[in-house]
């Protein structure tokens, strides 16, 4: 048992440490995300600039926005080198805001519905 | 059971019961977030908590999207600007969207300046952040009187669906009074690392206790938040 826990207490340690200098990360590799962030947000203006239309233009949106918030939250906020307790405690419950989309989607459906039907009986 | 409490240390001791039991075990002693410092988990939790507001706000903007018979408006052309003589759609939204990253590539500079403790670059670092909130704030405040003088209301504008106005000032305005408050917030902090604050341990004038450089970070996630906001505002409102 004191065994098992000799590894632990190494790392357990480790972090210790690591809260006491805080979140030390090469500036190289902010530079490189702030360059990435730059050719994304440039990716997406261009989708509006040359007209892409339709699925394309959706997806392309969708991707793009998913690419630069990642790159946010992981390195610039530091999500990634913290511990996985306090991850999901953050990342997980806004997954809850994807279920009320699709409810909301159903609802404005029936709304446009109903809205079509009673406008069209009016103009009769 | 017992074997767990006494795992816990030498100073194992018998927990209250009843309500001081209650209060005890919510106040203390319980760590859920082990190498985070309260500071750092409460703005996470806050900004968990300010996701569900914006996560609100463009869920609405979605349903009154999809709902409306009226044609929506399209930002591309709304949003477009005659520079030089030649018409670019979005393009003022395009500026902001640069300025407010770069704003946010010098705010992570400024974490790492203050983790090593680099006062003059990090107060620097944390100026030239505030700058440039302000600056997006500046063309925001000129994207809203440019579509006000043309005539967009919350509850109506000239070229379609009425719910564009309210949404449009609704989602920017809450977006804008973030990056508002986060600049007041760069500028108090900026002042503190300035001055050395989180060196010699001065006492803050609201909470009486003493900085340490992590308020840095902290207020960067804060400001990483604005930006991530701002992402997905670019993404659903203006170029979808």
């Amino acid at each position: 048992m004191a065994h098992g826990t000799a590894p632990h207490a190494a790392p357990a340690h480790g972090t210790a440490a690591a809260q006491e200098e805080g979140q030390q990360h090469p500036i190289r590799l902010y530079l490189v995300v702030w360059g990435w962030l730059f050719v994304l947000s440039t990716l997406s203006y261009l989708v509006d600039f040359f007209h892409l239309q339709g699925l394309l233009r959706w997806s392309l949106i969708l991707l793009f926005m998913m690419l630069k918030a990642g790159l946010i939250v992981a390195v610039f906020m530091h999500m990634a080198w913290e511990r996985l307790a306090l991850g999901y405690a953050i990342l997980l419950p806004p997954l809850a805001v994807l279920v009320f989309v699709a409810i909301m989607v159903f609802e404005s459906e029936h709304t446009l519905l109903t809205r079509l039907q009673f406008f069209s009986q009016g103009a009769n | 059971m017992e074997g767990l409490v006494q795992t816990h240390g030498a100073k194992a001791m018998e927990r209250p019961g009843g309500w001081r039991g209650f209060v005890a075990d919510w106040a203390s002693d319980q760590r859920a977030f082990k190498n985070v410092s309260w500071g750092k988990a409460m703005m996470w939790i806050f900004l968990l908590s300010d996701t569900f507001i914006f996560g609100c706000f463009l869920l609405s903007y979605m349903t009154v999207r999809m709902s409306t018979t009226d044609a929506w408006p399209n930002p591309s052309e709304v949003f477009a600007l005659e520079i030089a003589g030649t018409h670019m759609p979005l393009i003022l939204i395009a500026i902001m969207t640069f300025v407010l990253i770069t704003s946010s590539g010098t705010m992570a500079m400024a974490v790492n300046c203050g983790y090593r403790k680099d006062r003059v670059r990090t107060a620097t670092l944390l100026i030239v952040t505030a700058i440039l909130g302000a600056t997006f704030v500046g063309m925001q405040a000129f994207e809203w009187s440019k579509l006000i003088s043309e005539g967009v209301r919350p509850w109506g504008n000239p070229w379609g669906a009425a719910q564009f106005g309210s949404s449009f000032f609704m989602i920017t305005g809450f977006h804008g009074t973030h990056v508002t408050i986060g600049v007041i917030f760069l500028l108090i902090v900026a002042r503190k690392v300035w001055r050395g604050d989180y060196d010699t341990g001065r006492p803050g004038f609201f909470t009486s206790r003493r900085g340490r450089y992590e308020i840095v970070e902290i207020t960067g996630l804060y400001w990483h938040f604005v930006d991530l906001v701002w992402v997905f505002i670019f993404a659903l409102f203006y170029l979808w």
